[in-house]
């Protein structure tokens, strides 16, 4: 099998939307992991945050597919130790928005369970509503 | 466009009838020639069955309003809108129990509120309706219920609403667990019913049922609704609530 | 000192032990709380893209109310709150042009140009009232206990509003051992708990708080201290049951006790000072030599 990939970032319109919305330049990223080091949650994560710069740069297909970007929850801990200054948690918000808008919410807040309703704090479900839904 | 004999002109779902000014909007619709099937009820600002959109010339806003009282304008375009679907948890009044996140429990969409204010704006009645949605949110019920105390049920608000929120569903439910639970009691009504129940008024109510309907009438205009110590404020539960049409106005209208 | 008090929703429903507490141990600083006349959630997290200026409106309301409201500066107790309202009030000096975007929607009714400050409680205690002052009101040290402060994310991150340093905060050892307590510290401190996956994807935060509170359990901690009530809830209830979970408290029940307030003015029950062994030590043997 053979993968064409396609260096010029003027063709990747998934990059160049995630860029426009997060407001990030990934060309800047050079692939040192320091955010995938970093993420308390990259266990979870089916990539970890520099591969997914990197195959968002290399235009490779599957990128929405992912769960990693709806495992970030904007800890902001990778942001305060990229050497880039780039801040990941505005790409992966900007790839939860692209998602939302292409295939609606992931989160159905209707079928949640009465008792994760009643015990929740307001926050977290104003916080989950406000990452998961459109 | 006005032609000087009274007349107007106003769309209606995209057709122009000329109708006369001083109008009401569903009066305007009735002159057109329709007959009103939905979205027409009490006629009094009461019932909240005729919720109208419209824009004006001039403007790029889309207003909102109840047919039955407001004015037919020149250059209106209308458009009738009698229900906004509304799919709720059903729920058991007598069984539910007063907590912080009980009306977040039943209606979790008002955890989407983006504080747009756009459902206030939208408000035929002049509600706080944000701020209330914002107060069942935090599980303040009693003031979910006060703020929302004159809701009519119309539904523009939900219409408009970016977080689809059916808020005039939250405030009913507020109303009615307040009204279950946790409004204080009136202080005379336990013992007033008690009174009645014993026969302590049946003599005297026997005498108001012989008497002429003009009597009736005068004597009904003349009635109290609590007895108040001499100097204190007549009791009231919602008097700390600063709804623009607050719940106990007619307390001075009786005054006056 | 009186300064203007924003809650927070979940201050008023699952926190509400946090704010008794901080009324409490502010009324015996002689610092008053004065609650925003109408307010509105601050929206929770800061929205990251540049698409959705319609979600910058809930702090931004909360600003402009605080404006109206004639206030400069405002207090909040909850993390979420602080970094949410914190991080909006930089847009506001620093762009500008999208708030203006956002006024222009509303028929200007929510005008709001930046020249109000938002701060966290804790940074009251530390700027304001002293941690000094803070110290001579103590009345029952709480030497016996050893507690492990948790800072988790919104205190500190990002650094363009933390109240502390990102990497190595001190500010909760700092107020503990001013109370008297023996600090219990370690890197997890300050690794996220897990935030809003409590929703739909509470095994993440098990995975965290349970890692977090074995740390804590292993350098001797009898308690996690923190300030944040989604923190709170997460170590609260998705620890795992098997075996003794660390109990956990706010910072301001921790100050209140050491004030020698009553645990009902703390929004405290006897189970959780029972968790607390010292603490129930002491009170026996108080409750002896007082009946002596």
């Amino acid at each position: 099998m053979s993968m064409t990939i396609r260096a010029d970032s003027q063709a990747n319109e998934l990059l160049q939307t995630v860029e426009a919305l997060s407001g990030q330049r990934l060309a800047a990223c050079y692939q040192c992991g320091t955010c995938a080091a970093t993420c308390p949650f990259v266990a979870a994560m089916d990539l970890p945050p520099d591969r997914l710069i990197q195959q968002l740069r290399f235009g490779l297909p599957g990128v929405l597919e992912r769960r990693a970007f709806w495992v970030c929850v904007g800890c902001d801990s990778c942001a305060e130790r990229c050497p880039r200054a780039i801040a990941v948690p505005r790409v992966m918000e900007a790839l939860r928005l692209i998602a939302i808008r292409e295939r609606g919410d992931r989160l159905a807040v209707a079928q949640l369970p009465a008792a994760t309703l009643r015990d929740l704090p307001p926050i977290a479900l104003v916080a989950s509503l406000r990452r998961n839904t459109g | 466009m006005s032609d000087g004999n009274g007349l107007i002109t106003m769309q209606l779902m995209g057709k122009s009838y000329q109708v006369p000014s001083g109008l009401t909007i569903m009066a305007a619709i009735e002159y057109a020639g329709y007959k009103l099937v939905r979205g027409a009820g009490c006629r009094g600002g009461f019932c909240g069955a005729c919720p109208t959109l419209y824009r004006r010339d001039g403007s790029h806003r889309i207003f909102t309003a109840l047919a039955c009282q407001t004015l037919v304008e020149d250059g209106m375009c209308l458009v009738q809108m009698p229900f906004v679907p509304l799919l709720t948890r059903p729920y058991d009044l007598h069984a539910i129990v007063p907590q912080p996140n009980t009306l977040l429990q039943h209606f979790p969409e008002i955890a989407g509120c983006v504080a747009c204010n756009t459902c206030a704006r939208s408000c035929p009645q002049g509600l706080p309706v944000m701020d209330y949605i914002q107060a069942a949110l935090r599980g303040d019920i009693e003031r979910a219920a006060m703020l929302s105390f004159d809701c009519i049920a119309c539904g523009i608000c939900s219409s408009r609403c970016p977080a689809d929120i059916k808020h005039y569903a939250v405030g009913l439910l507020a109303r009615r667990i307040y009204g279950k639970y946790l409004a204080p009691p009136a202080p005379d009504l336990a013992r007033r019913v008690a009174e009645i129940a014993a026969g302590r008024y049946d003599a005297e109510l026997d005498a108001l049922i012989s008497l002429p309907a003009a009597e009736l009438r005068a004597r009904y205009e003349q009635r109290s609704f609590e007895a108040v110590a001499d100097g204190a404020e007549p009791y009231s539960a919602t008097r700390r609530y600063n709804s623009p049409m607050d719940p106990v106005d007619y307390q001075d209208e009786l005054a006056g | 000192m009186q300064l203007a008090y924003y809650p927070g929703c979940t201050i008023k429903a699952s926190a509400r032990q946090h704010e008794q507490a901080a009324l409490a141990i502010l009324r015996a600083l002689g610092v008053e709380l004065r609650e925003m006349a109408e307010w509105n959630c601050c929206g929770v997290v800061h929205t990251l893209t540049s698409a959705n200026l319609i979600r910058h409106m809930a702090p931004v309301r909360v600003l402009a109310r605080l404006r109206q409201q004639g206030a400069h500066e405002v207090v909040t107790l909850c993390d979420m709150c602080f970094n949410t309202l914190a991080r909006a009030n930089l847009l506001a000096r620093q762009q500008p042009e999208q708030f203006a975007a956002i006024s222009a929607s509303t028929d200007s009714e929510l005008r709001y140009d930046g020249d109000a400050s938002v701060l966290h409680l804790l940074q009251v205690l530390r700027d304001r009232v002293g941690l000094a002052a803070l110290r001579a009101r103590v009345r029952r040290p709480l030497r016996e206990l050893r507690v492990y402060p948790y800072y988790g994310c919104k205190l500190l991150r990002p650094s363009t509003v933390g109240i502390d340093d990102p990497e190595i905060p001190t500010l909760l050892r700092d107020l503990l051992e001013a109370l008297g307590a023996t600090v219990i510290e370690g890197h997890l401190q300050t690794r996220c708990c897990g935030a809003y996956q409590a929703v739909d994807q509470p095994e993440l935060v098990a995975e965290r708080v349970t890692a977090t509170a074995a740390q804590a359990r292993a350098g001797g901690a009898e308690a996690i201290v923190l300030s944040c009530p989604l923190c709170h809830f997460n170590f609260d209830t998705l620890q795992p049951r098997n075996g003794a979970p660390l109990p956990v408290f706010y910072y301001t029940q921790v100050i209140g006790l050491a004030f020698g307030l009553e645990p009902e003015e703390l929004g405290l029950e006897t189970r959780q000072i029972d968790q607390l062994p010292p603490l129930r030590q002491r009170d026996r043997a108080q409750a002896k030599g007082g009946a002596a």
